[in-house]
């Protein structure tokens, strides 16, 4: 057994920026993951979950007519078809697996989109724990049917009406909540972001769909891609894509982040792309603020990547050009959502919709022998409704 | 500028509270966000708690995401923002205010390193004496802590009610001025009971340090105060002044005296 690589820093980003009440709270987390990571019976049970609850390997899909489109092979990652419709399960499922082995009964989570609380909410119900998800108001409105999701699956929705209503401030109430309940609740984070250990932790979960998707392309292609793209919000997917890719230098790896109304405007989401040092929610990392270090409220219409701040390591991969990251308007975003539907017959959710678009705003980069892969880190069922309201079917 | 900035001890926390504890006292730490409820009447605060009683006045820097503070000094810091606070603004605030207690900023760790290197210099020109960083915790950031521990401001280090007794030692040896101990698990504002473990929690630190403690956290009333005082070397008071002057600095200035009264009647 291979021991986990928990990496406190991720070159000048990360560490752990928080009250000191949640120091002792870090450090017992941080054994219990290594304990449980070191323990076959453990990751033979977390195996088990994920290929039989979850439903993963999950497919690797060509998608000839949308690589057409762009000149190259395009293969979609489908985690849009693992239980609960994206990537988040594989974290939310295996945190609380962890806190089961750690004795804590009641889960806290924050959610933007709504899907990392419903995979929360899922795995609590199949475990038989107290869940209670932080959501922002506008947030709440945004993606109402996944608050009913939550609700149908036994959660407690607490709203949050601080600050911006979203995801940053419902993450910075789970956070209040957990430095008063952390010795009884564990906190599961939904993304690359927090304090260590949790980035390097929901990494590791979510390293499986990159090492999925490496073999997967090995058997089918007998190579690997010329470049991975991933949404990035917290930076979950991408990580979890990316992570495999890391050490095969010829591999390029495009990271894409809202741009919102567009980056010359100050409404969008690209902390990569236009953050600054900063710390928020227990790390340090790039973060949108303004000249006096407060946090700069993010613009998406996607909710999941509405987020001022993002995971340490994409700052730190941006930083050594490991990685690159590119932005996509809300605009562009949603033409991505309807050509990978009636391209591919995929629906994909609002977040990976601007990595298609970002794709297809580069079709004819590629030559036609190349491999491109695609996390399609959810489906889109979630985002019909607010879709449909914007009028975008019309066209 | 005040009396107490006069003095040329570098340690003006510690020595005042040092008095305070010779004398048999107890130190009564007022808290306020500077620019709250709006600029003027944030000045008027700081020198009322200053006249009321308060002997250490804490200055929160606004922040725009205050995740160790509970809604009453949440709201406090966001008016304030919307106001046009800033640290600068804070600084600029102390010196105005002039204050004849020693003055501890109380703030997040981003507006710190926003605001440039030579900050903790500004700060002290501008008669502040201690600071206090919610969000950096002991080895979080050795340079940071270099920079703060190293600079011209004493500063203060929390400890929890969580945090055992070989981090315990290991804080309270890094810190100055005094320990601030949090009094339960959780973020600021008014609590109706004490935690029973309160006084074995101010003994756990006692055990390991000679620096004078002062208990925060969920302190709003009187006789929480004077029950503290019993057994810490002072209390830290801060959502319930904050919310009082939601609505009137007199209101504010009032509590402190409550307070004062309370303490110094053991
Ligand atoms: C389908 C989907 N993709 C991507 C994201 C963004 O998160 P991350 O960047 O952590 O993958 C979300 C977040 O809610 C999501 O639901």
């Amino acid at each position: 057994m291979s021991t986990v690589q928990i990496e406190e820093r991720f070159g000048a980003f990360g560490g752990r920026y928080v009250p000191e009440t949640l120091i002792p709270a870090l450090d017992e987390l941080t054994a219990a993951y290594r304990a449980a990571m070191a323990d076959p019976v453990f990751t033979r049970e977390l195996d088990d979950a994920l290929r039989h609850y979850v439903g993963r390997p999950s497919a690797l899909s060509s998608a000839p007519r949308f690589s057409a489109l762009i000149g190259a092979t395009v293969w979609l990652k489908r985690e849009d078809l693992n239980h609960t419709g994206a990537h988040k399960i594989n974290n939310a499922l295996a945190q609380a697996m962890l806190a089961v082995r750690m004795g804590k009964r009641r889960i806290i989570a924050e959610t933007g989109a709504g899907q990392h609380g419903v995979a929360t909410a899922t795995a609590c119900a199949r475990l038989g724990l107290e869940c209670v998800v932080y959501m922002g108001e506008e947030d709440m409105r945004r993606q109402s049917l996944n608050v009913f999701r939550m609700r149908l699956l036994g959660a407690t929705i607490v709203p949050v009406t601080s600050g911006t209503r979203t995801l940053k401030d419902a993450t910075s109430e789970a956070i209040r909540d957990w430095v008063t309940t952390c010795p009884t609740s564990h906190y599961i984070i939904g993304s690359v972001v927090g304090p260590a250990p949790y980035p390097a932790m929901v990494r590791e979960f979510q390293a499986c769909v990159g090492r999925e998707a490496r073999a997967q392309l090995l058997e089918r292609t007998g190579g690997l891609p010329r470049t991975v793209v991933a949404c990035v919000g917290g930076g979950s997917n991408a990580m979890g894509i990316f992570h495999a890719f890391v050490p095969d230098a010829a591999v390029e790896l495009i990271g894409v982040e809202a741009a919102g109304e567009g980056l010359q405007t100050d409404r969008h989401s690209a902390s990569l792309s236009l953050g600054s040092p900063g710390v928020l929610h227990g790390a340090l990392s790039l973060l949108l603020q303004d000249a006096n270090g407060q946090v700069h409220p993010a613009h998406s219409v996607s909710a999941g990547l509405d987020y001022p701040g993002v995971g340490p390591e994409h700052a730190h991969l941006r930083t050594t050009g490991r990685a690159t990251y590119v932005a996509v308007t809300d605009a562009e975003a949603l033409e991505g959502f309807k050509l990978l539907a009636r391209l591919e017959g995929v629906i994909p959710a609002l977040e990976t919709s601007h990595a298609v678009a970002w794709l297809a705003a580069n079709r004819g980069r590629w030559s036609a022998s190349d491999h491109i892969l695609l996390c399609v880190s959810g489906r889109g069922d979630k985002d019909v409704a607010q879709v449909s309201e914007m009028g975008i079917l019309a066209t | 500028m005040g009396s107490v900035s006069a003095t040329t001890s570098s340690d003006v926390l510690a020595d005042r509270l040092a008095a305070l504890r010779r004398d048999g006292r107890r130190a009564l730490v007022a808290y306020c966000t500077a620019g709250h409820p709006d600029r003027a009447r944030s000045l008027a605060l700081l020198r009322g708690l200053a006249a009321n009683g308060a002997d250490v006045i804490e200055v929160g820097v606004p922040f725009s995401d205050p995740l160790a503070d509970g809604p009453v000094i949440q709201r406090s810091s966001q008016r304030a923002l919307e106001g046009g606070m800033t640290l600068a603004g804070t600084l600029a605030l102390v010196q105005e205010a002039a204050l004849d207690v020693p003055v501890v900023l109380f703030s997040y760790l981003n507006p710190l390193i926003a605001a440039g290197t030579d900050v903790l210099e500004r700060a002290a020109a501008a008669g502040v004496h201690g600071v206090l960083v919610t969000d950096l915790p002991l080895g979080a950031d050795p340079e940071r802590e270099r920079w703060l521990g190293e600079g011209p401001l004493e500063f203060v280090r929390l400890v929890a009610p969580t945090t055992p007794a070989e981090r315990l030692a290991a804080i309270t040896a890094h810190g100055r001025g005094f320990v601030y101990l949090i009094s339960r698990l959780g973020v600021t504002g008014e609590s109706a009971e004490l935690p029973a473990d309160l006084p074995e929690s101010i003994a756990r630190v006692r055990a390991v340090t000679d620096l004078p403690i002062c208990v925060g956290f969920g302190v709003s009333r009187p006789e929480q105060a004077r029950a503290i005082g019993a057994h810490a070397d002072g209390v830290v008071v801060g959502s319930a002044i904050v919310r009082a002057a939601d609505t009137r600095v007199d209101a504010a200035c009032a509590l402190v005296r409550d307070l004062r009264t309370a303490l110094d009647s053991r």
